[in-house]
């Protein structure tokens, strides 16, 4: 998919040196296209800082395992949203949703004792059924997804008093409850870190010779070295770190290895990724936020495009939903409100993905993820309150919105988008 | 005229949009391998003539005959399914999608349910050669750098990717500077030169004069003529747009 791809594509290719490489590199961000670059480079500066602000806490493993599961919950639900924010149309109410279908699933578990896996699949049904709502109401009657959304926002949460009580809360039980604290063996983290980065290494190897030979734009023989490299080193840094046992007392219970959140978020987001990079449907997706009227006289069904996205964005959400009741050990009345559903949009728009349509990736849900939740958890290090908390993420999600419509305006002035 | 079997013929062709009376018994020819410029002052029915051939807004009554045969063209589809493709005045483009995707929107290749982004490159890239295009750098460009001459011809060759047979181009130079509209122009007649029926819109005379063939006038929603080019001149053309008679003088 060309907004996915192209960016690695080179027509004049094998013989790129550093310089060219680096030259277009600079171009592509001239003309507007940054893409994820000021969310990496604000996560390093947010990883120094905090690190040297708290060495003693911050740079733990300890709490390199609990920020990503703090994070779960949010970057889940933010990587549905991109779906919409695609379509250049929003789900305010996918937090609330989150926090509805993880209740339907407590709910279920803990009061009507049902079997864990029915009681999942009825709680992601219900985020389904909610993702349809939006979806036919959108598309069949034009009203906005602002104003739709904003409706099920409030009565989710009355959804969500109903299921729960009004002070009440619901435990989610022990299988919920592992999703999101429990590790994979050392061993097994290992393992799936060298197929993960071995797929990808070969997979773009092979497709870049064969591009190649039948005299197609490939990647740069240097620029897929950087990538792969790159992607292995990431990859070796994190399951090497999340490997050391972390345990204040390794006797009485051992913790290490990777976090069963972690794979759960890089499994969806391939999933997610290569429905939306490689299908038909998922360049339909990018046609119908791109040019919509375009779209429809290219035969598209723009109708059912719109709605399939608003049903995997809250389907996803509901994902994020049982991580949310994961960490915090079941529902409460609260579950998915707050700041939930803005922390995600955040995640999506701070990672890339532009509110006006058109243009954002799954793996942008991920990077801006990571940031809200090390801007939270460093602050909470330091001991600064909520208020603060919300203060600085506010700050930096309008310098992500900021940093949109300048490049959008970068774009439109230097021809891209 | 060409002695050519027609590709499209219409007689008699009527579209009322609710009281007013856009098309009032037009007939139309267009022959394989030839230019057919269809002029008219603003309002005449231009566009009412070529959605109804597209479908998009199917004519009331009247003979549609598409290679010798009778057909009802109801939706863009029918159209579409016979082989005539339109490059409308705003092209629809995607600004965020690639040469390549922008020539495949709607109608992507998949291979074992992907997307073919192999296969359509190459086709992409084939198709852009065939018609000597050689202004685009790459097929991967993303439609949104590229300049106005450059996004007509990505729209025109989506128009041909589809072993199409007549192709119908709604005011291809109208926003085009001299050079881009010189190559446009080459394009379109490159097209009828590899045998396919080109209906092209225009008010510039210049460019009818430059690469029709055949030139038809609407006036009202009445066809006054379609004539040969060669056999009359810009002056009785003028005079055709705007009055509504035709004066066929020496040549007639
Ligand atoms: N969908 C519609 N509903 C009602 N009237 C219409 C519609 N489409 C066109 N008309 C009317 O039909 C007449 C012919 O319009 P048309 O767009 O075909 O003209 P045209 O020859 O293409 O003009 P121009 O050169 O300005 O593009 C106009 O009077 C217009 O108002
Ligand atoms: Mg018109």
């Amino acid at each position: 998919m060309s907004v996915t791809t192209t960016d690695d594509i080179h027509d004049v290719s094998p013989e790129d040196s550093a310089s060219t490489l680096w030259k277009d590199y600079v171009a592509k961000i001239r003309g507007g296209d940054v893409g994820s670059l000021p969310a990496i480079l604000g996560l390093v500066a947010l990883v120094a800082g905090f690190s040297i602000l708290r060495p003693e806490s911050f740079t733990t493993a300890f709490n390199f395992e609990n920020l990503i599961q703090q994070s779960a919950g949010v970057t889940i639900i933010a990587m549905g949203l991109v779906f919409v924010l695609l379509l250049g149309e929003i789900d305010l109410a996918a937090g609330v949703t989150a926090g509805m279908a993880a209740a339907v699933t407590s709910v279920l578990l803990t009061n009507h004792d049902w079997n864990t896996a029915l009681a999942i699949v009825a709680g992601l049904l219900a985020g389904t059924a909610v993702g349809a709502f939006h979806g036919v109401i959108v598309s069949r009657l034009g009203i906005p997804s602002f104003i739709v959304t904003l409706s099920t926002f409030l009565a989710l949460q009355g959804v969500v008093l109903t299921l729960v009580g009004e002070r009440g809360s619901v435990n989610s039980g022990d299988f919920i409850a592992k999703l999101n604290s429990d590790t994979l063996p050392v061993w097994l983290g290992w393992v799936i870190a060298a197929v993960l980065v071995g797929a990808y290494a070969v997979l773009t190897f092979v497709s870049n010779r064969r591009r190649r030979a039948n005299g197609l734009t490939s990647e740069p023989d240097l620029l897929w070295a950087l990538k792969s490299g790159s992607l292995a080193v990431v990859a070796f840094l994190v399951v090497f770190y999340l490997s050391i046992e972390r345990s204040p007392n390794p006797q009485i219970r051992s913790i290490s290895g990777v976090p069963i959140a972690l794979i759960i978020i890089i499994g969806l987001a391939i999933v997610l990724s290569v429905l939306l990079g490689r299908t038909r449907w998922g360049s339909h997706v990018y046609a119908v936020g791109g040019n919509m009227e375009a779209a429809r006289r290219a035969g598209i069904n723009v109708k059912f495009v719109q709605l399939s996205c608003f049903m995997i964005c809250s389907t996803v959400a509901a994902v994020g939903g049982l991580m949310l009741a994961s960490f915090s050990g079941g529902v409460n009345n609260v579950s998915g409100g707050g700041p939930t559903l803005l922390y995600a949009v955040g995640a999506a728009v701070i990672g890339g993905t532009s509110l006006f349509g058109g243009k954002g990736r799954v793996v942008d849900a991920v990077i801006g993820g990571t940031v809200i939740a090390v801007i939270a958890n460093g602050m909470g290090l330091m001991n600064q309150p909520d208020s603060r908390k919300y203060i600085v993420t506010g700050l930096v999600l309008l310098v992500a919105a900021s940093v949109d419509a300048i490049s959008r305006r970068r774009a439109a002035a230097s021809g891209r988008i | 005229m060409s002695s050519e079997e027609p590709l499209l013929e219409l007689r008699g062709v009527h579209k009322t949009f609710g009281a007013v009376h856009v098309l009032r018994g037009v007939d139309l020819t267009v022959r394989p391998g030839r230019v057919t410029a269809l002029v008219g002052d603003n309002g005449a029915g231009k566009s009412t003539l070529i959605k109804g051939i597209a479908g998009i807004h199917p004519f009331d009554d009247g003979d549609y005959t598409f290679e010798g045969s009778a057909v009802h063209v109801k939706s863009p589809r029918d159209s579409n399914g016979l082989g005539i493709e339109v490059v409308y005045q705003d092209l629809a483009l995607c600004d965020n999608l690639d040469v390549v995707h922008n020539m495949y929107l709607g109608r992507e290749i998949t291979k074992n349910g992907f997307v073919d982004e192999d296969a359509m490159e190459a086709k992409a890239r084939e198709t852009l050669d065939g018609l000597s295009v050689r202004t685009l750098k790459s097929v991967r460009t993303r439609v949104a750098s590229l300049s106005g001459g450059q996004r007509q011809t990505v729209a025109i060759a989506r128009a041909v990717l589809w072993n199409s047979k007549i192709v119908i181009l709604d005011e291809p130079t109208a926003a085009l500077g001299v050079a881009q509209t010189e190559q446009v122009l080459k394009l379109v007649r490159r097209l009828a030169d590899r045998g396919l029926g080109v209906v092209l819109i225009s008010h510039n005379l210049n460019d009818v004069f430059e690469v029709a063939d055949d030139v038809a006038v609407l006036y009202l929603g009445q066809m006054v003529a379609q004539i040969e080019v060669a056999s009359t001149t810009r002056d009785r053309i003028v005079t055709a747009i705007t009055t509504g008679e035709l004066n066929r003088g020496d040549a007639a």
